[in-house]
């Protein structure tokens, strides 16, 4: 895969994007905390399908997010895209913030999709069982509620990573952009047009996720009409990490149907 | 020099234990620690002290807007000086302020502060601050990332409110308004002061010099950090090319004065402690919600101002760093003169009630400094320069008098 310079609405919006790999289009839609630039669930990906990987606007390299004011510009942004860089019929994955602005892209014409895979979305809320207010998480409490096992070489490496003021900065970054769409409560109306989502749909959910926890994956499989739900045992918030080959054979193996 | 007598009405009765029992005075505090006949005495007691300070001519009474927390107990200031515009007779009236974006629309602030100044007969002043993170975020969940951008659409159409005679359409990003046409219009032409309070957000300062207001830094981290903001305004206020009037500038300090600087220490270490280690203690994941601080000012600060840097000062360190401002009148005196000279400042928010300070010694403190403090800062300061930011009244005989039954 390559990282490419991408520019929409005569770059009123620019951003880069990992792209690469042969086959069906894949448009992969990232989460709250951002761009996961070189993750190696993407290339192994790209061996099957051509995958679209870009910085949200307001995320990583991302620019424009001045022009977003909620989540319906923020999805017809991504049909601008589709339509700028002629992706014909894409499937679309996103996870966690990135889900939810996978359901609305689809809930706003789900004939130009062609699958569709929500990796632990949000964008419901459950008032017996609340997400809990990650705005005001530090990285210790990030990754007790992100990974199966928080002491883990993964949490270890992301709490590493996190002590750079850059790092911290750029999480600031993707975080206030997060606002935009999930502040003060991740409910932005999704529940009104989730009934539209008449796709193929794939839910995916870590059983150990104390951020979105897998109570919201039933209300998903509920709304949604005909949608498959496939838990995993040994991960949190962050499956295509902490189950690499099990994530890439489950979502793989759904969109080929 | 103006000073100004400045009430954050504190709730008093937080317990010995807080700082360890409860995680914050904001946002998530407890209500059972509140007990609303307590709640009475104390509003009762600090407008006392308010209508105080007006009778011994004091420049200001002022007050400000605070949400869900045990450090100031006022959600609505407008209401606290409705009150004050009928019991007070001569001292500005200042509310620092109003939250601009938590008001939908906030053509209703233009309109209560047009009714404050009509009741008043032109002494009020208007503050426009963006607010807290735990206020505006956290407790009335406006979204971090647009906070500013609301604030600032809020004050173009409030002064527009004030200005326009006739009715308006305003199609604003946060405020679409068919017709606006408040009444009643405020006395003072063409609209009352601005006083814009702040806590060292970069961007305030620009918008500040060039929208010619006063820029109020309420500080509460000691000299060294109020001397950096203040001379970044003063840069900012150079960029704007406008002069360094001192009048454009004020701060909020706190002061005890007392007969000697021991006394001083006796009479005010206790409510000084209370008031940093139980109004102030705000976890820092509330201080700044992602998005609340612009990435400019995030990079502009040397150190983030966290509260919890606080939690181990003692009486010593609040002295010495100029966290508070206490002693014998000479001592208060000459302090006062040092850093109000070295930070340019003309408008001083003198904090005389703080943390759990008793009704006796608050009208001590107010008592000694009206004396003592407050003829020798006028005298001394800044004599030179005309104050373009204090409210124009009508004139005396045109005024109705207080309370006249």
């Amino acid at each position: 895969m390559q990282e490419v310079k991408v520019a929409i609405r005569n770059g009123k919006f620019t951003t880069s994007m990992q792209w690469g790999g042969s086959g069906e289009p894949l448009l992969f839609l990232h989460g709250a905390g951002g761009p996961m630039v070189g993750a190696p669930f993407l290339e192994e990906l790209a061996q099957v399908f051509t995958v679209y990987a870009p910085a949200h606007p307001g995320f990583g390299s991302g620019t424009g997010i001045e022009h977003i004011d909620d989540v319906i510009d923020f999805a017809l942004y991504y049909h601008d895209f589709l339509d700028e860089l002629q992706i014909d019929s894409p499937h679309i994955m996103g996870h966690s913030l990135g889900g939810m602005l996978a359901a609305e892209i689809a809930a706003l014409a789900p004939y130009r999709i062609n699958r569709l895979v929500l990796v632990c979305p949000a964008g419901l809320w459950l008032e017996d069982n609340p997400i809990p207010d990650f705005f005001t998480f530090n990285p210790q409490q990030m990754v007790e509620h992100v990974f199966h096992d928080p002491s883990g070489p993964m949490s270890q490496m992301f709490t590493e990573q996190l002590q750079s003021p850059e790092a911290q900065l750029e999480m600031y970054k993707c975080l206030a952009s997060t606002g935009k769409f999930l502040w003060p409560i991740p409910d932005k109306g999704l529940k009104k047009r989730i009934h539209r989502l008449q796709l193929p749909t794939l839910l995916l959910w870590g059983e150990s996720d104390k951020l979105i926890p897998p109570v919201y994956g039933e209300a998903f499989q509920r709304a949604i009409p005909g949608s498959r739900l496939v838990h995993f045992a040994s991960s949190g918030h962050m499956i295509m990490l902490e189950e690499q080959d099990a994530f890439v054979e489950a979502v793989s193996d759904f969109l080929l149907e | 020099m103006k000073c100004h007598w400045f009430h954050l009405m504190p709730y008093q009765d937080l317990p010995e234990d807080f700082k360890e029992k409860h995680p914050s005075v904001w946002v998530d505090v407890s209500s059972e620690l509140f007990d609303p006949a307590r709640g009475h005495q104390f509003y009762n007691e600090y407008l006392d002290q308010l209508e105080f300070a007006d009778s011994l001519g004091f420049d200001g009474i002022c007050v400000n807007e605070h949400h869900a927390n045990a450090y100031g107990l006022m959600p609505s200031p407008n209401l606290i000086l409705a009150s004050l515009a009928r019991r007070t007779s001569n001292s500005s009236l200042i509310v620092l302020g109003n939250s601009i974006a938590l008001y939908n629309p906030p053509i209703r602030i233009a309109e209560e502060m047009a009714m404050l100044d009509c009741i008043s007969g032109g002494r009020f002043v208007g503050g426009f601050p963006v607010g807290t993170s735990m206020d505006t975020n956290f407790a009335y969940g406006q979204t971090p990332l647009t906070l500013r951008e609301k604030y600032r659409e809020g004050h173009d159409l409030i002064i527009k409110a004030w200005t326009e005679p006739e009715p308006f359409a305003f199609n604003g990003k946060y405020n679409q308004l068919r017709y606006v046409n408040i009444w009643p219009r405020p006395i003072q032409k063409p609209h009352p002061p601005v006083w814009i309070p702040g806590g060292g957000s970069v961007e305030t300062w620009d918008w500040v010099a060039e929208h010619d207001y006063m820029y109020a830094f309420l500080s509460y981290f000691g000299y060294e950090p109020a001397t950096q903001i203040m001379k970044g305004y003063w840069e900012a206020v150079d960029r704007a090319g406008r002069d360094r009037n001192p009048y454009r500038a004020g701060y909020l300090q706190l002061i005890g004065v007392s007969e000697t600087d021991a006394q001083a220490e006796k009479d005010y270490a206790e409510a000084a402690s209370y008031f940093y280690h139980r109004c102030l203690h705000v976890p820092d994941y509330w201080a700044a919600a992602p998005g609340y601080l612009t990435l400019k000012t995030i990079k502009s600060l040397k150190s983030p101002f966290s509260f919890e840097q606080l939690a181990d000062l003692k009486w010593k360190d609040f002295v010495e760093q100029g966290y508070v401002i206490a002693g014998s009148p000479e001592t208060v005196r000459e302090r006062l003169v040092e850093v109000i000279k070295e930070m340019n400042v003309g408008q001083l928010f003198s904090l005389l009630h703080f943390g759990n300070l008793s009704a006796e010694l608050t009208r001590k403190n107010t008592e000694l400094y009206a004396k003592e403090v407050l003829p020798f800062l006028r005298e001394q300061l800044w004599n030179e320069w005309e104050d373009r930011w204090a409210p124009h009244p009508l004139k005396e005989e045109d005024r109705m008098p207080v309370a006249a039954l």
